[in-house]
Order: C-alpha cells, then sequence, then structure tokens
C-alpha cells in the first residue's frame, strides 16, 4: 500500500467519530492517572517523610536526612515489633501452607463424601468478620488459661491464613491439564513419581504464590494480633500504639522498605515466568 | 481401599487445626454470650445462665454504632466499586503489553503496611498536612471544617483500605469477557451503553459479587479506620467489641455482639448473593 492512499483513508472517517476516539483513548488514560495517583498517595507521603529530619513525632516537615534509612532501628522498640513480626509471619505461613495444601489437594483432586462441607469449612473463616475470628480465639486461650503472646498469634495466624492458602492453590491445581499425569503413568512412573516428578513442580508456583499471599496477611494483620497476642509488639502494633503520639520516621523507613522489597519480589516472579514462557 | 483413604488423611491436620481454632471457638464464643457475672466474684468472672437477653441489651445499647457500620461498610463498598470497575475494565481491555506491569501497581501500594498508610491519610487530610490548608484557602470547605474525625475520613480510608480486594476480583471477571461478544454486541446496532448494561456488566458479575463481598465483609467488622481517622462520633461496633474486650472485660456483651455482627453479616450477604445470583439485571 503507498502512502498516499493511506492519507487519503484518513479524511474517510468523520471528525466527530475521531474527536470521540481521541476523547474516549484519552479520558480512559486521564482516569488511570488520577486512580493510581489515589493508590500512590499514602506510599509516596510515607516514603518522603522517611527522609524528615524529625525528632520523635514524624507529622511536620523539618528537612531532608539520611540518617533514618542509616538507622532504621533507632527509634526505640521498632526493630523489635518488626522482628517479632517476620517471625510470627515466617512460622505462619510455614503451617499454613502445608495444612492448606494438603487440603487444596484433598479437595482438588479427590471426590468423597463431604466435599462441599469442606468448601464450606474452607469459606466460612474468610466470611467471618476478622474481629470475631480474634474475639473468640482469644476468649478460646482464655477458658483453657493459656495467656496471649507469641504462639497463640502463631495459631490465629495460621487459621486465618489457611483458607487463602487453599483457594489460591486449588485453583492452581484446577488449571492443570489431567493429560500431563496421565502421559507420565503412561511412562511407567508410579503414583509418587508422577506426583514428585510432574504433579507438585506444576503446581509449585500456585503454592510459592499462597505462601507470598500468607506471609503478607500474617505481617500485616492488625485486629486479630491485637486480640491474641497480649504484651508481645508486632510492627503494625507499633504503628498503632504509636499513632496517637506521632509515629517515629524509622517506621516510615521500613514500611517504605517493605514497599521496595516486595515490589522486587513480584517482579523478579514475573520476569522468571516470562522467561519459562520462552 | 487406601484411595478412598487419602482424601481424608490430607484433609485431617488442616481440619483438626481450623476445628479446634475456629470451630471450637466459635462455639465457645455462644457459650460466653449467655453468661452473667458471678454474684460478689472478681471483675471479668462469669457464669453460664442463658440469659439470652444480653442480646436485646447489647443491640439496644448499641445501635447506633450497629446501623454506622452497615451504613459505612455499603458506602465504602459501593465508592470501591465506583473506583475499581473503569480500572479493571481499564486495565483488562485497554492496556496492551503493560496489563502485569498495572496489576503489579494495584497491589503495591498495600505492601506498605495497611496502619502506615492509614496513619499517612491522618496526616495528609490533617490540620498539618496540605489538603486542609489549600482548600480553606481556595474556599472550597470553611474555615472551622475539618477532613480528619469526620465520617468522611473514615469512610474514605475503608474505600482506600479494601480497594484491591474489588479491583482484583473484578479485574479476573471482566479480563474472562471474549472481547469479540462486545463486537458482535456493536455490530448488533446496541451503542456502547447498551453493550455495557446487556452485555459487560452482566457477564462480568461474578466479578461484582466477589469484590463487594471481599470489601463488605472486613468493612463491616473493621475498627481501625474508625479509630485512626474518626472521632467518638464515628465508633463502629468493632471498637464497642474491642473495648468491651479491653478496657471493661465484659466478655458475655462483647461476645454477644460478636455474635449479632456475624448474624447480621450472613444474613446480608445471603440475600445479596440471592439477588445478584439469580435476578435478571434489566
Amino acid at each position: 500500500m503507498s502512502k498516499k492512499s493511506v492519507d487519503a483513508a484518513i479524511p474517510t472517517i468523520p471528525l466527530t467519530a475521531r474527536f470521540q476516539r481521541w476523547f474516549g483513548r484519552n479520558l480512559i488514560r486521564a482516569y488511570m492517572v488520577i486512580a493510581f495517583t489515589y493508590l500512590f498517595i499514602p506510599v509516596a507521603y510515607t516514603f518522603a517523610f522517611s527522609f524528615n529530619d524529625s525528632g520523635k513525632s514524624n507529622l511536620i516537615w523539618k528537612g531532608f536526612t539520611f540518617r533514618n534509612w542509616q538507622n532504621p532501628c533507632g527509634a526505640p522498640e521498632v526493630c523489635s515489633a518488626l522482628g517479632n513480626s517476620i517471625k510470627i509471619g515466617f512460622l505462619a505461613t510455614f503451617f499454613a501452607t502445608i495444612l492448606g495444601t494438603m487440603i487444596a489437594f484433598a479437595i482438588g483432586r479427590h471426590k468423597f463424601k463431604g466435599r462441599s462441607t469442606s468448601n464450606l469449612l474452607i469459606f466460612l473463616p474468610m466470611a467471618t468478620p476478622e474481629i470475631v475470628l480474634g474475639a473468640s480465639l482469644l476468649s478460646l486461650f482464655l477458658v483453657f488459661k493459656i495467656n496471649p503472646g507469641f504462639w497463640p498469634t502463631v495459631i490465629a495466624h495460621v487459621m486465618f491464613c489457611i483458607s487463602f492458602v487453599v483457594v489460591t492453590v486449588k485453583a492452581r491445581i484446577a488449571s492443570l491439564d489431567p493429560r500431563l499425569e496421565q502421559a507420565a503413568m503412561d511412562l511407567y512412573a508410579n503414583e509418587f513419581q508422577t506426583f514428585r516428578r510432574v504433579t507438585l513442580p506444576l503446581v509449585a508456583p500456585g503454592i510459592a504464590g499462597a505462601a507470598l499471599l500468607a506471609f503478607s496477611l500474617s505481617f500485616d494483620d492488625f485486629i486479630i494480633t491485637n486480640f491474641n497476642s497480649g504484651t508481645v509488639s508486632t510492627f503494625p502494633k507499633f504503628v498503632y500504639t504509636a499513632a496517637a503520639r506521632g509515629i517515629p520516621a524509622q517506621a516510615n523507613v521500613i514500611g517504605s522498605g517493605m514497599f521496595f522489597l516486595a515490589l522486587a519480589i513480584v517482579i523478579a516472579g514475573q520476569l522468571v515466568n516470562r522467561r519459562k514462557a520462552r | 481401599m487406601g484411595k478412598i483413604r487419602t482424601p481424608y488423611l490430607l484433609l485431617l491436620p488442616g481440619f483438626g487445626f481450623l476445628f479446634t481454632f475456629f470451630i471450637l471457638p466459635i462455639l465457645n464464643l455462644a457459650q460466653t454470650s449467655t453468661q452473667t457475672p458471678v454474684g460478689g466474684g472478681d471483675t471479668g468472672q462469669y457464669e453460664q445462665t442463658f440469659r439470652f437477653q444480653n442480646y436485646i441489651d447489647a443491640f439496644i445499647e448499641n445501635k447506633e454504632q450497629f446501623a454506622r457500620s452497615f451504613i459505612y461498610a455499603i458506602i465504602a463498598t459501593v465508592l470501591a466499586l465506583i473506583i475499581s470497575y473503569p480500572l479493571a475494565y481499564a486495565i483488562a481491555f485497554k492496556s496492551g503489553k503493560y496489563k502485569n506491569f498495572l496489576l503489579v501497581l494495584v497491589v503495591a501500594p498495600f505492601f506498605t503496611s495497611f496502619l502506615l498508610r492509614t496513619v499517612a491519610w491522618k496526616q495528609i487530610l490533617g490540620e498539618e498536612g496540605f489538603v486542609v490548608p489549600t482548600l480553606r484557602s481556595l474556599g472550597i470547605i470553611s474555615q472551622s471544617t475539618t477532613l480528619t474525625s469526620t465520617s468522611f475520613a473514615v469512610v474514605m480510608g475503608m474505600t482506600y483500605n479494601f480497594l484491591p480486594f474489588m479491583t482484583l476480583p473484578l479485574y479476573a471477571s471482566i479480563d474472562r469477557i471474549d472481547p469479540r461478544t462486545l463486537e458482535a454486541s456493536g455490530d448488533l446496532y446496541a451503542n456502547a451503553f447498551t453493550t455495557f448494561r446487556k452485555v459487560t456488566l452482566p457477564l462480568s458479575m461474578p466479578g461484582v459479587v466477589a469484590g463487594t463481598l471481599l470489601t463488605f465483609i472486613p468493612a463491616a467488622g473493621d475498627y481501625v479506620n474508625a479509630s485512626i481517622l474518626g472521632s467518638p462520633n464515628t465508633k463502629m461496633i468493632g471498637n464497642v467489641i474491642e473495648s468491651r474486650y479491653f478496657k471493661i472485660v465484659d466478655y458475655p456483651t462483647a461476645a454477644a455482639l460478636s455474635f449479632t455482627l456475624m448474624a447480621a453479616i450472613l444474613i446480608l450477604v445471603t440475600i445479596y448473593i440471592r439477588k445478584a445470583g439469580t435476578e435478571e439485571l434489566v
């Protein structure tokens, strides 16, 4: 096609239609810019104020400094709270991922009596408000004279993370092509070999995703933690308590650090997926 | 023989855990909700007397906070839907090769702590922030109007914090729509609005239902936004349950309130699913 005919084709589209199309496309773009600005305002604010040369209360801009980033543990209790959050997060993720993955395989791979009841039992914790989950578990601990603290918090987190693990892993299992396993069996792999060499590697990204989700849910949880942790501080608890008198800039450093770390993990995961897809 | 047992063996540890730490606590909570204080006992000592009046007392005493919880949660859910739908639609249909990148951007803000973001809103909208003085100097709000400690701030905080729970399911179901169905609708002389109403929206209903539930349920039980961004006049039922537990050690009332909240949510959700599932969207 010559250039001339292309040029000649454009004026045949009525001007109003062209304007409408231009308007439509840019309206969507403008909307996305506004929506993402809204989403990122508090993140940008948190990041900006991590460089604030503030004293104890990080409310008003007092000047730029790198000091908070050089010494993120500078404020009292920030790092011990963060350490607890990480420990609880890892333990809860470990147990929830194992228990949840087993349930997901049972529901996703087997037909058995009570399957719909099982699905209901998985759905219920997700449909129960966090405050009810937290309050009821605390009542149980009190009945058995167990003091709230580190391990009760881990138990509480495993409890609410299991359902999310099941749902995530189950979705991955459902998307598997059953012919791959049949092929393995045809090639004389026994059931265990098929599971270890074919099924598990294929489900692994789903399990990894579920574990990441469980960790972020556990790490960010406040309501259930607040009920069951007693005197043990976690990062969200620290922020909540500090909110009344102003949060130290070090908390902003940790929040921003978490943001960039998680972003890096997600982007790395996407790059790995893309390379695999090739 | 072994085959029949496999699923039950896989379920056993997880369900054992859920039974002990989810079902049992809920049953115990039901038990607590009808207790009364031990005569002459210390604070925090209760005995079972099957006093169902606890429920009525608790409800009447806190009906304002109940109403507020549900009104706030419904407004926040609707706002989140209005904000998320065009966003999810644009990511699914209009973003081309940037689709995955934009999805990461939707989730990214939620990697900073939920509480830090809420506190950030408090400071942005607060007296020392830049929003209030700007609006005042432009004459949009009066000198005495504040943005924090209002129901506006609480609802805004809830909308913001639960937004990805709305956007992601919406995106998942809109992304599954075959764009050819939209073309077909256009070919049959439907205009853009009719196509949206008759094709896109009905096909994306599973996402709308999932998103609204995932937003509404945590919003109705939330008390963090209300206590950081609100005032005593914006207390929600979550705030009441929390203070009954920790400040007043009134376990029966807290338990009765928790149960009423759960029942109310379950009833609303059931009605909603029925309506959304069966009724034709005209």
